[in-house]
């Protein structure tokens, strides 16, 4: 018995495993590859070479810690919140605010509060979440569109706050603070990651670099500042995918399928969505302190909504309510549209010789009257950065009508216990099975409503319903079911646990 | 349990709703009490009123001409159009395009006259374009804005949301996004990024209001004819035309108007071609009025049309012009008391959040176009 169980447990993990972490891993060094064999041709130096993936590196941390937090509101509950910008503005403008020194060495800056950075992070944080609550607690009553509307409008105002010269300084219980207007913040603060830098094994790291790649202490610090990113993504992935995994997780989706089904199963779905945008809006605090915190300043341009395109974007990519679909999706956005087209640019730039471009337009197109398209080539080839939003956007155009569920974003959620179509030879499938459909097929044939008052505490087994009417009500059952499963079959604990992480396997 | 449990819960949404309304009629009438005070006791003088008032009706009427057509895609395709402001901004340049040709015809080579002058050289202030002193070349830009722009945004309708017909609300929103971008920065590689000044300047009429003088030029003038007759015009063939009633129809039933009969994409099709020609024609005016082009003006102006159009209520065209109306009049008047215009447009956006909280169905109540 306990063979097979661990043996299951191997199967399951190793699924588990080819699930996400391989995606990952492939996607990851595709671009990898890609770039450094961009570096190669571009005739870059290993430094060089390393330095471009240290900053795709960077790039996808930082835009995937975004995405993670936007699946956690799209993905997951259905908050269609494309204000985005307007949240990591103010972590990013908080924590600058609350580490600036008390005392402006320059005439040109504004006195910040002069709090150790720990805690300007954390003030950050809050202020991203308290925002967040501020907008939620009114307009999460709104229809998706109206909210989506609220949410970028408040972005806006955000942006718009920070570039007003009413608040360039202002003075807050006798404290002289300042957004810096349209002119922004410097930082005249130390670098913040000098936690890290000023460590023993530090220097040694330093040595280390500079003996494998050569990099001067300035780029190994670049380096360890991303891998320390890279770390924060992979705790937000864990936590998201916990809170997705857990009791909490089952009750978002069911909000996002069907909002009132959710209701009626006894759960306070308001404040469910709530609590859940106030964690995202924090953790896209979070992203934009971490995103520019070590910057020589930031400016209110750098969170247009343009930023808040890119983040669905990427999140389009990788499919909405998957996690692991949020880091390829960053991934895949940053490789390709973000910085691709740079980087193409580049290499044909390397490779053949593209003479001078018009100036204009119409210099461009008026010698196609006379089949001469170079001049064409030439301007497209000049303008091409401003070519690449327009790439992003048809990208963005197509997704929607090919692949709106992106690359990963199935979102087929099983109901039953175990998985549907293998059934485990081990004993106690059968019984298993057979609650965790009934529950499903239980509810939608609209059983009294007793019944249902404690269901998640406890539901009736319909045990005639089978499995494929489980599957289409896969969602009310599957909130009701992490204890019930216990509840009614006759399994051990340890089944019913490990069928339950088999459903959450196929879940994501 | 859960019908009590409903009616608290109802209890309690109506009581935010009450209170917020609460709030808001309080905050209303302190800041009228405080105009009426402050124009009695001579602080705030009643011809810079005036000027605020003005200012905002003729930015209220572009805003209410723009959100017509921003109205009707809502309320009969059922989708918020985040590409609208970009359609705006393509109208207003295929228009001048066509100003600049006719008016600076010879002086320029055709390219730089019909792509608005992207590089330095000759513009609208050097070729001395104004309603007064080339009307024929106003006009035709004005008609080429609206022609070009409803064809313009047939074919967007063809390439990017005729493929999903079907799909919701969202995804189309999300298309639109990807519109918008793409359009904005197609319109940049087209026309450039430079911004630049089309208009050379008018005559001005000054006209006395008690303390003072509020100014209105022949532009201003001409802004206030073509959006009422603009506005005239759909307000005509919404109700006397056979398609007016159809469109009315499809905004108040999809289903049903299929059952009747309707040729629901055809209806679609006018539906893009009215409310894009609006839209071409909002953005020629916003450009005669303020003299001066750039690549997303339309954008920016965006987020305020959809401010007037809730106002107002979304799918009703009155509402679309009133919430217009009151949009632009409030963004000036918060000048009163917000100095230095940085706030005009967080005004106007926390206007539209409140209604979108206190009453999300608007002034008119949407729902019909009638």
């Amino acid at each position: 018995m306990s063979s097979t169980v661990n043996a299951d447990r191997r199967t399951q993990l190793e699924s588990l495993w080819e699930h996400d972490a391989i995606k990952i891993i492939a996607v990851i060094s595709a671009i990898y590859i890609v770039y450094a064999l961009i570096g190669l041709i571009l005739g870059y130096s290993l430094d060089g070479i390393v330095n471009t993936l240290r900053r795709m590196t960077y790039l996808i941390a930082v835009y995937g810690m975004v995405t993670l937090a936007l699946n956690l509101h799209w993905g997951y509950t259905g908050l269609f919140n494309i204000g985005v910008a307007g949240f990591m503005a103010i972590g990013l403008y908080v924590t600058m605010i609350l580490a600036k020194p008390a005392d402006p060495g320059g005439a040109a800056q504004y006195a910040g509060l002069g709090l150790p950075m720990p805690i300007a992070i954390i003030g950050g944080v809050v202020a991203a979440g308290l925002a967040g609550l501020v907008v939620a607690l009114p307009a999460l009553r709104l229809r998706a569109d109206y909210f989506a509307i609220t949410t970028i409008a408040f972005a806006e105002i955000v942006r718009l706050g920070v570039t007003s010269d009413a608040l360039q300084q202002f003075t807050i219980l006798g404290a002289e603070l300042g957004t810096g207007g349209g002119r922004g913040l410097i930082r005249n603060y130390d670098d913040p990651m000098n936690v890290i830098f000023q460590l023993e094994i530090f220097s040694s790291f330093v040595d280390l670099t500079n003996s494998l790649f050569g990099f001067g202490p300035t780029q190994a610090r670049a380096l360890a500042y991303s891998i320390v990113l890279v770390i924060v993504l992979a705790g937000i992935y864990w936590l998201i995918q916990r809170t997705s995994r857990s009791p909490f997780g089952r009750v978002l989706k069911a909000i996002r399928e069907d909002e009132e089904a959710a209701q009626s199963l006894g759960k306070d779905t308001n404040m469910f969505k709530i609590k859940v945008f106030v964690l995202g809006c924090a953790l896209m605090g979070l992203a934009g302190i971490l995103w520019r915190f070590r910057r020589t300043g930031v400016t209110p341009e750098a969170f247009r909504p343009h930023v808040t395109f890119y983040i669905w974007i990427a999140l389009i990519i990788g499919g909405a309510g998957s996690n692991t679909g949020s880091i390829l999706g960053s991934g895949l956005f940053v490789a390709v549209l973000f910085e691709g087209p740079q980087y193409l640019r580049r290499v044909i730039d390397q490779l053949v010789a593209i003479g001078d471009a018009p100036n204009t337009f119409a210099g461009a197109v008026a010698p196609l009257l006379s089949a001469n398209p170079v001049p064409l080539v030439r301007y497209t080839f000049a303008e091409f950065l401003t070519l690449q939003f327009v790439i992003m956007g048809v990208a963005l155009i197509l997704l929607m009508q090919r692949r709106p569920d992106g690359l990963l974003g199935h979102r087929e959620e099983t109901a039953a216990a175990i998985p549907l179509g293998v059934r485990p030879s081990a004993a106690g499938g059968g019984s298993g099975g057979g609650g965790g459909s009934g529950s499903g097929g239980g509810f939608t044939h609209g059983q009294t409503r007793d019944q249902h008052d404690d269901s998640d505490q406890r539901t009736d087994g319909g045990i005639d319903a089978d499995a494929a009417d489980a599957q289409t009500d896969s969602l009310q059952s599957d909130i009701s079911d992490s204890s019930d499963t216990n509840g009614t079959s006759k399994t051990s604990d340890t089944t019913a646990q490990s069928d339950d992480s088999a459903t959450d396997g196929e879940t994501l | 349990m859960s019908t009590v449990d409903d009616v608290v819960t109802r209890g309690r949404s109506l009581s935010t709703e009450q209170f917020l309304l609460i709030a808001v009629g309080i905050g209303v009438v302190l800041l009228v009490g405080d105009l009426v005070l402050g124009v009695l006791d001579g602080s705030y003088s009643i011809s810079r009123i005036g000027r605020y008032v003005t200012e905002g009706v003729l930015y209220g009427l572009i805003m209410g001409l723009a959100g017509i057509g921003l109205s009707m895609t809502y309320s009969i395709l059922n989708f918020a159009n985040f590409a609208h402001g970009d359609t705006i901004t393509a109208g207003a340049f295929i228009g001048w395009g066509g100003t600049y040709l006719i008016a600076g015809w010879g002086a320029a080579s055709l390219g730089h006259l019909a792509l608005v002058g992207p590089q330095r050289g000759v513009g609208g202030p050097q070729l001395g374009i104004s309603i007064t002193s080339t009307p024929v070349a106003i006009f035709a830009g004005l008609l080429l804005a609206g022609v070009g722009t409803a064809l313009f945004a047939v074919l967007i309708d063809r390439l990017a949301y005729k493929p999903m017909r079907g799909a919701g609300g969202i995804p189309l929103l999300i298309t639109s996004i990807g519109v918008a971008f793409a359009l904005r920065y197609l319109i940049t590689f087209v026309y450039s990024s430079q911004s630049r000044g089309t208009t050379a300047s008018v005559p001005s009429a000054d006209l006395l209001l008690v303390d003072g003088y509020v100014s209105l030029d022949a532009h201003d003038g001409t802004l206030i004819a073509a959006a009422v007759v603009l506005m005239l015009g759909v307000h005509l063939m919404l109700q006397r035309t056979k398609l007016g009633k159809a469109m009315r129809a499809m905004s108040d039933n999809k289903d049903l108007a299929l059952v009747t009969g309707i040729p629901t994409e055809r209806v679609i099709r006018w539906t893009w071609m009215i409310g894009g020609g609006l839209a071409g024609s909002a953005g020629y005016l916003m450009v005669l009025w303020t003299g001066t082009i750039d690549w997303q003006f339309g954008w920016l102006l965006l987020l305020l049309i959809f401010a007037a159009v809730i106002l107002g209520g979304i799918g009703s065209i009155y509402g679309a012009i009133v919430g217009g109306l009151v949009i632009g009049i409030s963004m000036h008047m918060s000048m009163i008391w917000l100095p230095g215009g940085d706030f005009t447009t967080i005004t106007a956006f926390l206007m539209m959040i409140l209604v979108l909280l206190i009453r999300p169905s608007g002034l008119f109540g949407g729902k019909t176009t009638a």
